[in-house]
């Protein structure tokens, strides 16, 4: 499990914690039934608060990503490939609905959007 | 359970007073005290610590009442407050000989890995110790007989960056298990920003806040805008400067529209305490 937290960023820690978590475990990075380290132990080592981590593995468990069993931990789901493409477009969906937002608050349509799109690709 | 319990304390001064302060701390986190300096943060300590006697409220710590059951409840507190400043002259050595036989659950095993893991040496002198060396000795003493609840007034103020981060690393360290809190005051706010969990925020003598930090922050925007926006915002705002580009002013959320197209983020804890203190200069 690869963790980059960014303290300067506008997005809050459990939500960069969420994203870079459920990223890897929708790309197949983290193994279904790994463990995920202790909430306290990860806020010591991630130095961030233990609330912030709570707050992120709550996330994670409410979108289905991983489970709890009580006394032994915080484990990552068994998602069949169609369960993954599902989740995945669902959070693509959401970023993208913020992301056009914002072009059109410049006034593009979205036809500019989708070329401007294409160009930089 | 509740590791700590602040309800409704007074005290009035000539030149200050202490509002009706109350807050929790529950057990297993860490709790950053903040406020300027000469808002309460000490008095309050001192208060919780039955240092000072009280016009009005009550202390309750791991669930028993702090007046009546002091002794008791002093087993199971570690307070490092201010530098060490008593028998100076003393070795470590013989300080704690004298401080150990204080306490009911002193272990000595514990205190011996402590001195080790801070490194600290026991024929030192107090008055050769660091701030760092000293605020270490402290939360040695506190966790060889077992405290549960930490208190700690500045105790991150004197360090260089080093130190503190080190000290931070123990902090975070303490709380893994679940059965250690602390309380600890600081007008360093980037020392919470990462490792507290709640924030209690006093300004001249009052609680402004106590709460969750994320949720602390994001109950505020710092806004950014232009004059003409600034006059729709100014009533509602805690506090504004102004500068050539425009204002920035610290908001309520509540009383923030988010559908004006005024620049708003998540303030830092250092802007929040700001602009409550800027607060004050605007009514004078």
């Amino acid at each position: 499990m690869k963790i980059d937290i960014s303290n300067t960023s506008e997005k809050p820690i459990y939500q960069q914690l969420f994203e870079q978590i459920s990223a890897q475990i929708l790309m197949g990075e983290i193994d279904q039934g790994y463990n995920l380290p202790p909430i306290r132990q990860a806020a010591k080592e991630l130095r961030v608060s233990i609330i912030t981590i709570k707050k992120a593995w709550e996330e994670l468990e409410r979108c289905g990503l991983i489970y709890t069993i009580t006394g032994k931990g915080c484990f990552v789901s068994e998602l069949s490939s169609d369960d993954k493409l599902q989740k995945r477009n669902d959070m693509i969906r959401k970023q993208m609905m913020k992301d056009v937002s914002y072009y059109k608050s410049f006034g593009l349509t979205m036809d500019e959007i989708i070329n401007l799109l294409k160009e930089i690709n | 359970m509740i590791a700590l319990e602040v309800k409704d304390l007074n005290k009035k001064y000539p030149d200050f007073h202490l509002k009706d302060v109350s807050f929790q701390l529950e057990k297993g986190y860490i709790m950053g005290f903040i406020g300027a300096n000469g808002a309460g943060k000490t008095t309050t300590i001192k208060s919780i610590l039955n240092m000072i006697h009280l016009d009005s409220g009550e202390i309750h710590i791991l669930g028993k009442n702090m007046v009546e059951h002091e002794l008791e409840l002093k087993q199971d507190i570690g307070v490092a407050v201010g530098g060490m400043n008593f028998y100076t002259r003393s070795k470590i050595k013989t300080l704690t000989n004298r401080i150990k036989k204080f306490y009911k659950n002193w272990d000595e095993v514990t205190y011996r890995n402590c001195l080790r893991k801070f490194k600290l040496d026991e024929n030192k002198k107090i008055i050769e110790l660091s701030e760092g060396m000293k605020i270490k000795y402290s939360l040695s003493l506190a966790l060889s007989h077992g405290a549960k609840l930490l208190i700690l007034d500045e105790p991150t103020s004197g360090l260089d960056p080093v130190a503190r981060d080190n000290l931070l690393d123990i902090f975070q360290e303490l709380v893994v298990d679940g059965e250690i809190s602390i309380l600890f005051s600081t007008h360093i706010t980037s020392d919470l920003e990462k490792c507290a969990d709640f924030i209690t925020f006093i300004e001249d003598g009052q609680i402004i806040q106590s709460m969750e930090k994320e949720e602390f922050k994001e109950s505020y925007r710092l806004l950014n805008g232009n004059e003409s926006q600034l006059n729709q915002v100014k009533e509602k705002l805690i506090s504004y400067k102004i500068n050539s580009f425009g204002f920035t002013g610290l908001i309520h959320l509540k009383d923030f529209d988010p559908s004006s197209d005024m620049k708003a983020s998540v303030p830092t804890l250092e802007e929040i305490m700001i602009f409550f203190a800027k607060r004050e200069d605007m009514y004078v």
